[in-house]
């Protein structure tokens, strides 16, 4: 498993009722929670600057009146106002949430809620700031993970799923299901299911977030023809929405299944390094009485 | 696989702890440690925004885009250009719609006949241009994307005089850095000895938004010229203090680039006073409230010191980059 990976002293050790195992390197474990705050701060900003025009298109230029997203709020038939979502062609009422909600103590229009953007309040100047400025954090610490990954083949021994684990697919989709985690042996690397997941925001969501910011620029637009690649600006605008979306998600199945999965363990396992898999889980080694 | 798991059982003396006791106390640590950092970081973001230091951090981000581009962008890289067919329906009139100030009105009222463009500053030959003296020089039109700093885009054809012909025939003085772009449009009224205090408060809500949001309750003032303040009131333009004008700047790699233009005409007609009439900048590889309307005056200066709060433009004053190709 994990060869090489720290300065100094083993990667597994036994205890009387415990195997620990080294499961995370330093690099790792510091680009995860350097991620954590990128993503959350890139995520409010994100939604500072959607607000600022709280509707998205497809193409390379905005058809105003038919938005395929827009959030915003209109009134009822009897006068009061709503938020509303509105989704090609059909509209969900939101209110207190999306379109309409409360800032200090006061309703207002505003797609996305002041608990949910940075800064709190309206102000795209600031939010725009914060947003860059993560991004180049966010850039930075995402090259130096793959580089880190490559280099020491961490990524694939992580991310890429071995022969045996593809042939039992169904069975994890099975213990995902039932709420069933492998344990022992099998604990000791990652399922099926997680690795593809894994594989699948590092590889293509998190790429697809960099490269669809950047067909936003116009500047960056003059040297590299990005919007193209996502069937124009506005286009790429609204992929950017739908994969943060995507992102959220992911982060949601993420934090529940590490919950339901071991908290204290895989906490550990993610600030320390070391992992614990209980021996009585383990297959009897020789001379040992199960 | 490696040698490390053959390794016999190994146990060295930090590991003897009985984790059983010791788990449900550094459970609770990490619980409290993350909940702590997590409140004081969503309460602790906009304080820390605020302070000097925080300014200079988020001002590493735009400093950092602003060298990239510089990297990447070649003044032969164009920004792209795009058929006919795809030109928008409706090229959303944006900012200010429709100058306040006397002095627009009367020109606007007699087609801009009496509009003269002022070039001075660091030039050798300071230069008064018509209308018609500016549709005799060398034209360019050019079809290309709009794109709002708020997040739109429309797409419209361009047509008007590159900028380097005009600057050229000004005759730039070795000092000259950048050219300043002072527009007809009153933004606000700063009040004499309390200007600080004024635009505290517009300055959090102000947006260069380019359209006229009707919905935007807590935005008052979302219009991109026009935005800021109150909507100036031209009946007692004296009584509210000094107006200030948008006003904008590129520096001369923007300026001399060949897709820079001082456009008159929007999709084959004289361009209407909503999207800046008679003159309006097109600097193509920037966002819209770089695209100065109402354009009266270039002023070519060697620093952007004496402009406004310093920072190059309206909107830079209030916050946004002054390079604005992202």
């Amino acid at each position: 498993m994990a060869a090489g990976s720290t300065l100094s002293g083993p990667d597994i050790v036994e205890t009387v009722r415990r195997r620990w195992m080294f499961r995370h390197p330093l690099v790792i474990r510091l680009a995860h929670w350097l991620n954590v705050v990128c993503l959350a701060i890139l995520l409010m900003s994100g939604l500072q600057i959607f607000n600022a025009h709280p509707a998205l298109y497809w193409g390379a230029a905005s058809t105003f009146d038919k938005p395929f997203v827009a959030i915003t709020d209109d009134q009822r038939d009897d006068g009061t106002p709503r938020g509303i979502v509105y989704v090609a062609g059909h509209t969900f009422e939101t209110t207190g949430v999306l379109g309409l909600s409360n800032l200090n103590g006061q309703q207002a229009g505003r797609a996305f809620p002041a608990w949910a953007t940075l800064p709190a309040h309206q102000d795209l100047a600031t939010g725009r700031r914060w947003h860059f400025l993560f991004a180049w954090a966010f850039v930075l610490n995402g090259l130096i993970y793959l580089l880190y990954g490559l280099g020491t083949g961490q990524l694939r021994r992580r991310l890429i799923p071995d022969g045996d684990q593809m042939r039992g697919f169904g069975s994890s989709i099975r213990e995902h299901l039932t709420l069933h985690f492998p344990e022992g042996e099998e604990a000791k690397r990652y399922n099926v299911l997680q690795k593809l997941s894994y594989l699948v925001v590092v590889a293509v969501l998190l790429p697809l977030m960099l490269l669809t910011g950047l067909a936003m620029s116009p500047g960056v637009n003059a040297v590299v023809p990005l919007p193209d690649l996502f069937g124009g600006r506005q286009s790429a605008r609204t992929i950017h929405f739908i994969v943060t979306n995507l992102l959220v998600l992911f982060v949601i199945v993420h934090v529940l299944l590490v919950l339901l999965s071991g908290v204290a363990n895989n906490m550990r396992s993610m600030i320390t390094g070391w992992f614990v898999i209980e021996r009585k889980k383990l297959p009897a080694g020789p001379g040992e009485t199960p | 696989m490696t040698p490390r798991l053959m390794t016999p059982r190994l146990t060295p003396r930090r590991l003897r702890i009985p984790a059983s006791i010791a788990l449900p106390h550094r459970r609770g640590f990490l619980t409290a440690a993350a909940g702590l950092l997590g409140v004081s970081a969503l309460g602790g973001c906009d304080r820390f925004a605020a302070s000097p230091t925080g300014q200079r951090a988020l001002k590493a981000g735009e400093d950092a885009n602003l060298f990239v581009q510089r990297l990447l962008l070649t003044p032969a890289s164009l920004a792209k250009e795009f058929p006919d067919s795809e030109i928008s329906p409706w090229f959303k009139p944006n900012g200010t719609i429709e100058p306040p100030d006397r002095a627009y009105k009367a020109l606007a009222a007699k087609s801009f006949d009496g509009f003269k463009l002022r070039v001075d500053g660091l030039v050798e030959r300071p230069q008064d241009l018509s209308l018609s003296d500016l549709r005799a020089l060398p034209a360019r039109t050019q079809t290309t994307r709009h794109d709002c700093v708020e997040g739109w885009s429309a797409i419209g054809k361009w047509t008007g005089v590159p900028l380097a012909e005009v600057l050229q025939r000004a005759g730039l003085k070795p000092k000259a850095r950048y050219a300043v772009f002072h527009c007809a449009d009153t933004m606000e009224y700063a009040m004499s000895g309390e200007e600080e205090e004024e635009e505290a408060e517009p300055e959090k809500t102000a947006n260069p938004s380019m359209e006229t949001r009707l919905e935007g309750a807590e935005n008052q003032a979302s219009d991109s010229q026009a935005a800021g303040a109150e909507a100036p009131k031209p009946e007692d333009e004296e009584s509210q203090g000094t107006p200030v004008r948008y006003y904008e700047s590129i520096d001369l790699t923007d300026a001399y680039h060949p897709q820079t233009i001082l456009a008159y005409d929007l999709n084959g007609k004289a361009l209407p006073v909503s999207n800046g009439a008679p003159l309006r900048l097109r600097v193509e590889r920037q966002l819209g409230y770089k695209q100065a309307k109402y354009v009266m005056r270039i002023e070519v200066t060697e620093g952007l010191n004496g402009i406004g709060d310093g920072k190059g433009g309206y909107w830079e004053d209030r916050g946004y980059e002054w390079y604005a190709g992202i």
